[in-house]
């Protein structure tokens, strides 16, 4: 490879476009589409009795209203069940419009569509529903005492239940190592709701043609192909004829991997129907009360440790409130009970999970998927034992650390994707190493003292994680180089944000040797790859990125094989260099890729001059052999896949040092240092921006992100007003050090990096917040007015 | 029964746009979907995002809480007219140069907030600049590299200043 574009800190291709007004979201599509919008519960839990139009219908601008009844058979079932789990023995989903009964409020009910959004909005403003409101069930501990239920059909409202068990190396399980352990602690730890929020909500627009009898759907998706499959199912219509596109999207941090939404099987099903394009653009509060919340969930812990802090058995019980449906099964919870070790060899390991309805917006993965409440467990504990010893906390956690040469790992668990949790690499030592020299670790104690002594309370905090990245099942990727030597690279799986359309080429132009300019990539568009799972889990670089060099591998191969005949060498002494195959050593012996295409596709017509070198009398192929080899396609071009037996494992340190005001309680963070080790790094400059983003939306959970329900279950901060989310002032200058462990997994040594930076977050502040205040820590997020509750609970003289 | 529309005309990126708006229509729709400039966009509708931040008379304003015949008669700058032609502007080259954006979503508001910011104060302090992107809201950039972009913006302008003095 002689184009080294891997690695690089390569500007962004798709930047230009999207600074300049350029970009092409989903509502900047269809011009000229109808407008939907939808009726939604105002009540937590009710049943419909009965919805009234007729005042709607003289709205000007009407072009018809929907409800369940209208519904064809296959639209009026439940939504898909997405990841089945035998634990999840209680799944139900919601229909696309409302039945007889509303689980949360936001649920639709009635869907109408009208010339534009203004005048649909007016249309459902008249619609009268009558709803009988029923007692809501707000909470996952009300949800688990089952005095009411969400759904009538599940008893105590226990969707799942679920255990794993890991024994010691002496065959003993937790409860036994707890037992017989020197010391010993119980406690909880509580995480609350929060929600991926993107600043693009949710959206689709489809065109029904018609005279074709077939359908494109636009949708600000994380999945394109699943959304596909889901929509051909649904409507009853053959996979061919569907095609679905992720234009630009404008986030998603795991609420768009979701599908298929109710609006988005609605909105192509009446542009069917009418005979015209529809779309739908969900609006804020929309998105806040209609679409998906992670994160809640209530631990309760017992470890018992050695004398040094090694932790010798460790049992979790773990609460989990997944709101009113579970169309994304138990994902979040499977997740926080496997990845809660981190990067420590623990004793014994036993965990336990129940899954439970309540009346509010469903549970699915939000960036960092059940770890960041995984991490708050572990790293608290860590925090704990320190404490409960007097030890130092990163020696605590030296003490578990597993260590460089004890992979691959395995943790005796079954992880999210099925498969053995197996650590393929990585160097936790040197990473808490380096994480000690970044932050000062060693000399903070005497700054502390300091600020102290000047009236000033500063904290050190850490959080150590592992992450699982790059699940299966597969990824592929298509490469075709054309006749004018322009490479098209396409993956199914989409983007949001974070670069693809770069770092993929950078991946293709090192395989093949062309420069990045000849590199175009699409990503999301089931016209041009339409196997695909989506974008999700840290798996897009690991995933598509390898399935793409793959691809680029057979192509380098094939274009090798015919250059070696054109210059009457031998394949293996060819490489290609700026786009051109030449022997090396001996750049005049050369063949462009443009012309390695062309001879690549035998023609009958000469389209061009370049073309005419392929056709029949040109003499591009001896007579004695079928122009097309056997084995052999026409034209220059690949396919790859990869599939991994398993996930690689990321891993990663924080540490951060705040100040606490003495009078006012506010938590200033003044420094946040992230060691990172994502295996090989694509462009360095796309990884690190995740990691700035990654580590803001922690700090927004870690400080002021939280969904807040009343005991009727009416989301009482359902808007950018009352939802705090972080804007520049809150959030610190992260400083950064890279460790890159390569994966022996797959070819290109790369693990994910996507939802790194928010993991540990939780877990940091609150270590600091502790350090700094000497109180326990065991609810997060935290804000000045619970600290201030804090500091009064433990007598703080200047909190009265 | 049919709503009232109102002739207006708006000089936008130096063209003056005539469109018929029902009076409710806001500003930011009116941009987008009459117009069809969807480079400015509407992540909340009440003016707490900042996304459809564009230009009026050269201050920054957000085009969702605004109706559109407000701005009748006035001059709007949205991001798409921003670049000087082909060549984007100092502020827009900063963004791609430090990765200041990701999505792109939040993008066209910050460009428009920060080319406002600069033509007042083109030598910010780290705390102006700081406090002249805090209205704004990015989800995925952590902010950073924005106002890395900034200062670099700032830079840039400088040395054009010098070159073409």
């Amino acid at each position: 490879m002689t184009t080294r574009l891997f690695g690089e800190a390569v500007q962004r291709r798709e930047d230009p476009r999207l600074l300049t007004g350029q970009g092409r979201y989903l509502d900047d599509l269809g011009a000229g589409a109808l407008a939907a919008a939808f009726v939604r519960s105002p009540h937590a839990h009710a049943a419909v009795r009965d919805v009234d139009v007729s005042d709607a219908l003289d709205v000007d601008g009407l072009v018809a209203i929907y409800t369940w009844e209208d519904l064809p058979e296959r639209l009026a079932q439940p939504l898909p069940l997405l990841i089945p789990h035998p634990a999840l023995t209680h799944g139900r989903t919601a229909r696309p419009l409302a039945r007889d009964r509303v689980r949360h409020v936001g649920e639709p009910v009635v869907m109408v569509v009208a010339r534009d959004r203004y005048l649909a909005e007016d249309a459902c403003a008249l619609i009268r529903v009558d709803y009988e409101p029923l007692p809501a069930v707000v909470g996952a501990e009300e949800a688990v005492r089952g005095e009411r239920l969400v759904h009538d059909d599940v008893p105590g409202n226990v969707g799942a239940h679920l255990v794993q068990s890991v024994p010691s190396a002496g065959g003993r399980g937790a409860a036994e190592e707890i037992a017989a352990a020197p010391h010993r602690l119980e406690f909880r730890l509580d995480i609350e709701r929060s929600a991926s929020m993107p600043l693009e909500g949710r959206g689709v627009y489809a065109r029904w043609d018609a005279d074709d009898a077939s359908l494109r759907v636009y949708s600000s998706t994380q999945t394109s192909t699943s959304v596909r499959m889901a929509l051909a199912a649904k409507l009853g219509l053959p996979l061919p004829k569907v095609e679905v596109i992720a234009p630009d999207v404008g986030g998603g941090f795991g609420v768009k991997i979701m599908h298929p939404w109710p609006e988005e099987v609605l909105v192509p099903w009446a542009a069917m129907l009418l005979g015209h394009e529809v779309k739908w653009t969900e609006d804020r509060r929309e998105h806040f009360t209609a679409s998906a919340h992670e994160r809640a969930q209530v631990h309760s812990v017992r470890v018992g440790f050695d004398d040094d802090g090694r932790v010798l058995g460790l049992d979790v019980t773990i609460l989990h409130d997944h709101g009113a449906y579970t169309p994304y099964g138990i994902i979040v919870p499977i997740i926080t009970s496997t990845q809660l070790p981190g990067p420590y060899r623990l004793g014994a390991y036993r965990v336990e999970f129940s899954s439970v309805y309540t009346n509010t917006v469903q549970v699915t993965p939000y960036r960092g998927a059940g770890r960041p409440q995984a991490v708050f467990c572990m790293e608290r504990t860590m925090d704990r034992i320190a404490a409960h010893l007097g030890l130092d906390r990163t020696a605590v956690r030296a003490a578990n650390l597993i260590q460089p040469d004890e992979f691959p790992y395995d943790q005796g668990l079954t992880f999210q994707d099925g498969r053995p949790l197996i650590y393929d690499s990585g160097d936790y030592p040197e990473s808490l190493r380096l994480l000690k020299e970044l932050i000062g670790w060693d000399s903070f104690a005497a700054e502390q003292e300091r600020a102290a002594a000047g009236g000033r309370r500063l904290g050190i905090g850490i959080g150590c994680y592992v992450e699982g990245t790059g699940v299966g099942p597969y990824e592929g990727g298509h490469v075709q180089i054309t006749s004018d030597g322009r490479v098209h690279v396409s993956t199914g799986l989409t983007s949001q944000g974070q670069g693809h359309e770069t770092a993929f080429a950078q991946i293709a132009a090192t395989e093949l040797g062309v420069p990045l300019e000849r590199v175009s990539v699409v990503t999301g568009d089931t016209r041009r790859f339409g196997y695909a799972v989506g974008t999700f889990a840290s798996r897009a670089a690991v995933m598509s990125g390898n399935a793409i060099a793959l691809a680029c591998r057979k192509v380098r191969e094939k274009a090798l094989r015919i250059a070696a005949d054109a210059l009457e060498a031998d394949p293996g002494d060819l490489e290609i260099t700026d786009g051109l195959v030449h022997v090396a050593g001996v750049p005049g012996a050369s063949v462009p890729l443009a012309t390695v295409a062309v001879l690549a596709n035998p023609l009958r017509y000469a389209f061009d001059d370049e073309a005419a070198r392929a056709t029949q009398f040109a003499g591009a192929s001896p007579p004695d052999r079928p122009p097309v080899a056997e084995g052999e396609e026409p034209g220059l071009e690949g396919r790859g896949y990869y599939s991994p037996i398993r996930s690689t494992f990321a891993s990663g340190m924080h540490a951060a040092i705040v100040e606490t005001d003495p009078l006012t309680a506010e938590i200033r963070i003044l420094r946040y240092a992230v060691v990172h080790d994502c295996g090989n790094l694509v462009n360095p400059m796309i990884v690190e921006g995740q990691i700035h983003g990654g580590v803001a939306q922690g700090v927004g959970g870690a400080l002021y992100e939280r969904m807040v329900y009343d005991e009727h279950g009416q989301l009482l901060n359902a808007s950018f007003m009352d939802f705090l989310m972080p804007y520049a002032t809150e959030v610190p200058h992260v400083e950064t050090a890279h460790l890159q462990t390569p994966s022996p997994l797959n070819p290109l040594g790369i693990k994910g990096a996507g939802e790194a930076g928010v993991i540990p977050v939780s877990a940091v502040i609150a270590s600091a917040v502790e350090d700094a205040e000497g109180i326990p820590i065991t609810k997060m997020p935290i804000s000045p007015s619970e600290l201030f509750d804090l500091r009064r609970a433990a007598g703080d003289p200047r909190a009265s | 029964m049919g709503e009232t529309a109102h002739e207006i005309a708006l000089t936008v990126n130096g063209v003056v746009r005539r469109t018929r708006v029902p009076g409710r229509r806001l500003l930011s729709d009116c941009l987008r979907h009459d117009l069809g400039l969807t480079g400015t966009h509407v992540g909340c509708e009440h003016g707490v995002c900042g996304c459809c931040t564009v230009l009026m008379d050269g201050e920054p304003v957000r085009s969702c809480l605004m109706f559109a015949v407000t701005a009748d008669g006035h001059e709007i700058t949205t991001v798409e007219g921003l670049a000087d032609g082909a060549r984007m502007s100092p502020v827009q080259r900063a963004f791609a140069e430090c990765h200041g954006l990701q999505c792109g979503f939040c993008t066209p508001g910050f460009l428009c907030t920060v080319t406002a910011l600069l033509r007042e104060n083109p030598a910010p302090t780290a705390e102006e600049v700081l406090e002249g992107v805090s209205g704004n809201l990015c989800r995925c950039t952590g902010y950073q590299n924005i106002v890395k972009a900034v200062h670099r913006a700032a830079e840039i302008m400088a040395e054009e200043r010098v070159e073409e003095a």
